[in-house]
């Protein structure tokens, strides 16, 4: 049957027997490069389209409809524009800092692709700590937008990069924690040992009211470690213009546009992974007709199925809800949600160790 | 009791954001409700009240005459002297001399739509045009003569 | 002499080593317009606010004095564009009251119907754009849905959908539209069908009350000593309702409650006006069925001549109270006009509330005085 490892395994032996073991390696690395690079320029473009969209129907609007078939070619037509608008660094810039900025977001963008699994057997990099590495590198995105914020020499951008940085350190907390209840259930960190743990029920099924609030909580500290609205203090529209990023314009900001959605892709992806079982296809009990239904269904649409769910959940949060205000958010982290993700791994382990999950 | 108040609020709190959810996901789903008119594209169906004050137009019968008589009267009316009435001597059949109009000038570009002019005038000459797009590249073309060239007076307006 | 130095020194606090000073707008997608507010922090909280005015002057008030009574009152729907009719009607009633001119009763109901569905416009496009200042963006487009409804009903008896120039002295421009009653039909079922939504999308909305609830709070004194009138001192209990103590047209012969919230706070604010929604649907309601038919103006002459003296009105827009003073000497045009706006007294409270809370909650607050910029400049 036609899939990615079998397409991966055919250019791993073709490559193998053509070169020596060095050359294939680094030939495998600059393939996997330039997907990276197409992946997350396709993603960019799908995901403006689709948050376009989303807003415009819950807005009672069309949205985008002229460039293209229904409007599809927008994002395309915005990001030519981007490409030859003049990329302005302000005079009292740290112009090293300032311009480095977005390549950091966007390099740590990238990064986080390695330990995905998007189909049945095909993964960049298969390491053992997946889940872990997920979470350490995505911390580092905070860097950048301190880093925005710190060099434009505005204040409005000074103050969007503290409070994200007071943001992102706390919410990585229970976001961590709401992995590591998934972690406990598993035994593993490793992304494809957590997908075959779920091929008889995904974990949000098997790990019952655990595995709820914990896909609950993660859903929200995503939300705010990826800098969405009602968390998205960090740009605050009405509040700081723009956050981090006013003093940026062309390619530059289309970098921190464009990594901004490329986060929400990954963690979303993780969640799928974590919560809905990756590319396992969805199956209910003995229901063998059913199942190979569900089987013959590619394990690649189901993972971007799941991921482009969660992805509209998100969407949906943002245009629905007003942004919470700086103290009130920190409140929401450590009395509410750390508290309750402690409380809820400690279930987890009883159960784990009970074996009171499915 | 402080353990049940915190349960209490937390399920509130997402008792209330799912009523907000619920409410964005109708109209997600809901097509019907959208209420963009597409302004360009409808332009053949789009039709404006008849009392709509796009611009002030002096209308014209078929042998290119029109009802004012020159009295002014929308000139003093106006706020912003958008109108301006430009004179000139015309031979009545018995080769009297009789005072007409020459121009109506109107300046778009003042005009505020407050129909005082309107309002003001005695015969009707002057009414509100349903057009409104206004735009030019050149200012000088929003100075608008309303009377037809050749155009006079109809037979009975005093 | 009155120096820009003395002024500075004159502020109770000055800035100092380690406070954050910025410029809120003018151009600041907060301020709704041309505000310039100059912010004293510290961290996150805010030690001063200091409202610069002038970028919007027009100096309607000295225009005025050019322009005859019939003239000037087409310039005060460009002051709080808002409530454009509510601004007209002000001027007609102080004109009228000068020519001592006798309204038929036909004009003051559509007056009156006028005035409430503007001030139900007024109002939705606030909610909208103070839902859009705490972050939401789906309530704007929403209200718009509504507020649209009543501008196509405006555009087709005034003729314009936000600068009407409707009322003259003496009664109104033009009769009303035959569609009328049936348009505002319409809308008061669009109304009551959808209502429920702007509880369930912001007010119900749990992050939506933690934001407003005692945030700005003014206290029934300070509304005042610092003139706060409308909505933003009926927040603080304060009777301030000019339909009430003062009633002009027929407004003392309809059904309707001030509408008074004890809080103080934005929540309060916020939740007096979504009331007095319900307020004017109720007086609509009363009154549009029951237009009695008759002349729509009342014969005046060509020249409007007001007797020599002075001469105040006033109404209660959306925002608030709004003075009409004319000073004549027997002209035709006024000798002197003065308006008392709404928005000019609300904003000097933000100074007040604002102190020690957080530059969130200052957009917060902002919204809920409901500023219009052009009508604190004029």
């Amino acid at each position: 049957m036609w899939s990615f490892s079998n397409i991966a395994d055919q250019i791993h032996e073709w490559l193998s027997s053509t070169f020596n073991p060095t050359w294939t390696l680094i030939i495998e690395m600059v393939i996997a490069g330039v997907c990276v690079i197409g992946l997350f320029a396709a993603l960019g473009l799908v995901l403006v389209i689709m948050e376009r969209k989303v807003s415009a129907w819950i807005q009672i609007r069309l949205g985008p409809n002229r460039v293209g078939p229904k409007g599809m070619f927008q994002s395309l037509a915005d990001t030519l524009k981007l490409l030859v608008k003049e990329g302005m660094t302000p005079n009292g810039a740290d112009k090293f800092l300032f311009n480095l900025a977005p390549f950091i977001a966007m390099i740590v963008a990238m990064l986080l692709f390695a330990p995905i699994a998007f189909a049945r057997d095909f993964q960049l990099w298969d390491l053992n700590i997946g889940v872990l590495y997920v979470s350490a590198v995505s911390s580092i995105m905070v860097i950048s937008i301190l880093m925005a914020g710190w060099s434009s020499n505005n204040k409005y951008s000074l103050m969007g990069a503290m409070r994200s940085g007071a943001q992102i350190v706390s919410y990585e907390l229970s976001a961590g924690l709401s992995i590591l209840a998934i972690v406990v259930f598993t035994g593993s960190l490793s992304v494809p040992d957590i997908v075959r743990s779920q091929a008889d029920g995904w974990w949000i099924f098997k790990g019952h009211i655990p595995a709820i609030i914990a896909f609950i909580i993660f859903l929200i500290a995503v939300t705010a470690e990826t800098n969405r609205a009602p968390f998205d203090l960090a740009e605050a529209e009405s509040e700081l213009t723009a956050g981090f990023h006013t003093e940026y314009s062309g390619m530059k900001f289309a970098l921190f546009f464009l990594a901004e959605y490329m986060n929400v892709f990954i963690v979303c992806a993780i969640g799928a992974t974590l919560f809905l079982g990756g590319w396992m296809p969805f199956h209910i009990g003995n229901w063998e007709g059913f199942n190979h239904a569900m089987d013959w269904i590619p394990s690649s649409v189901w993972f971007f199925g799941k991921t482009f769910f969660l992805i509209f959940v998100i969407m949906w949060f943002r245009w629905t809800f007003p942004r919470l205000r700086i103290d009130q958010l920190l409140n929401l982290e450590w009395k509410y949600l750390l508290p309750i993700s402690m409380f809820n791994i400690l279930l987890a382990t009883l159960m784990a160790i009970m074996g009171w999950h499915f | 009791m402080f353990i049940v108040k915190y349960i209490k609020d937390i399920f509130g709190a997402v008792k209330s954001l799912s009523i907000g959810m619920k409410r964005t996901l109708y109209y997600f789903t809901h097509h019907k409700e959208i209420i963009t008119q597409q302004y360009p594209d409808n332009k053949d169906t789009l039709v404006l009240p008849e009392r709509f004050k796009g611009e002030v137009v002096m209308p014209h019968n078929e042998n290119n005459e029109h009802r004012c008589t020159g009295c002014q009267a929308c000139e003093l009316a106006c706020p912003n002297g958008t109108i301006k009435v430009i004179f000139k001597n015309d031979l009545t059949p018995e080769g009297k001399k009789k005072k007409a109009i020459d121009k109506l000038v109107y300046h778009l570009e003042l005009c505020t739509m407050c129909n005082l002019c309107i309002e003001a005038c005695p015969s009707d000459a002057i009414k509100m045009a349903q057009t409104f797009e206004h735009s030019v590249y050149d200012r000088s073309q929003l100075t608008k003569v309303l009377n037809n060239p050749g155009s006079k007076i109809m037979e009975g307006v005093e | 002499m009155y120096r820009q130095t003395d002024i500075i020194s004159d502020s109770r606090i000055s800035p100092q080593e380690g406070d954050l000073v910025i410029n809120v707008g003018p151009q600041h997608p907060a301020t709704h317009g041309v505000l310039h507010l100059v912010i004293t922090l510290n961290g996150e909280t805010i030690k001063k606010v200091e409202p610069h005015l002038g970028y919007i002057h027009r100096s309607i008030e000295k225009m005025c004095e050019s322009l005859t009574y019939r003239q000037f009152i087409y310039v005060t729907s460009r002051m709080d564009y808002l409530s454009a009719h509510i601004n007209n009607h002000a001027c007609a009633l102080c004109v009228e009251k000068g020519l001592q001119v006798e309204v038929p009763a036909r004009a003051q109901v559509i007056r009156v119907l006028m005035d409430e569905l503007t001030r139900i416009a007024s109002h939705e496009l606030w909610w909208g754009a103070m839902a859009m200042d705490l972050g939401a963006f789906t309530p704007f487009f929403h209200a718009f849905r509504e507020r649209e409804t009543i501008n196509d009903i405006m555009e087709e008896t005034c003729g314009a959908r936000l600068t009407m120039n409707y009322m003259v002295p003496g009664g109104v421009m033009q009769d009303l539209h035959p569609d009328f009653q049936k348009r505002v039909k319409e809308f008061i079922q669009l109304y009551k069908r959808k209502i429920h939504e702007y509880d369930e999308l912001v007010t119900d909305n749990i992050i939506f009350q933690n934001r407003m609830k005692s945030v700005g709070y003014l206290s029934p004194e300070d509304a005042i000593s610092y003139g706060c009138t409308g909505p933003t001192a009926r927040g603080s209990s304060v009777s301030s309702d000019i339909r009430k103590l003062y009633p002009y047209e027929i407004y003392d012969k309809l059904e309707f409650d001030e509408v008074l919230e004890t809080g103080g706070d934005s929540f309060a604010r916020y939740m007096i006006r979504i009331r007095e929604m319900h307020e004017s649907i109720r007086i609509i309601e009363q009154l549009i069925d029951n237009i009695p038919e008759g002349d729509f103006q009342a014969k005046t002459k060509a020249v409007l001549k007001l007797p020599k003296g002075e001469f105040y009105t006033r109404v209660e827009t959306a925002r608030g109270e709004l003075g009409v003073y004319i000073v004549s000497e027997g002209g035709t045009t006024p000798y002197r006009i003065k308006f008392r706006s709404p928005g000019f007294s609300n904003l000097s409270v933000l100074d007040h509330i604002a102190r020690g809370s957080k530059i969130g909650d200052l957009v917060a607050m902002m919204g809920t005085l409901d500023l219009v910029i052009p009508d604190i400049d004029r």
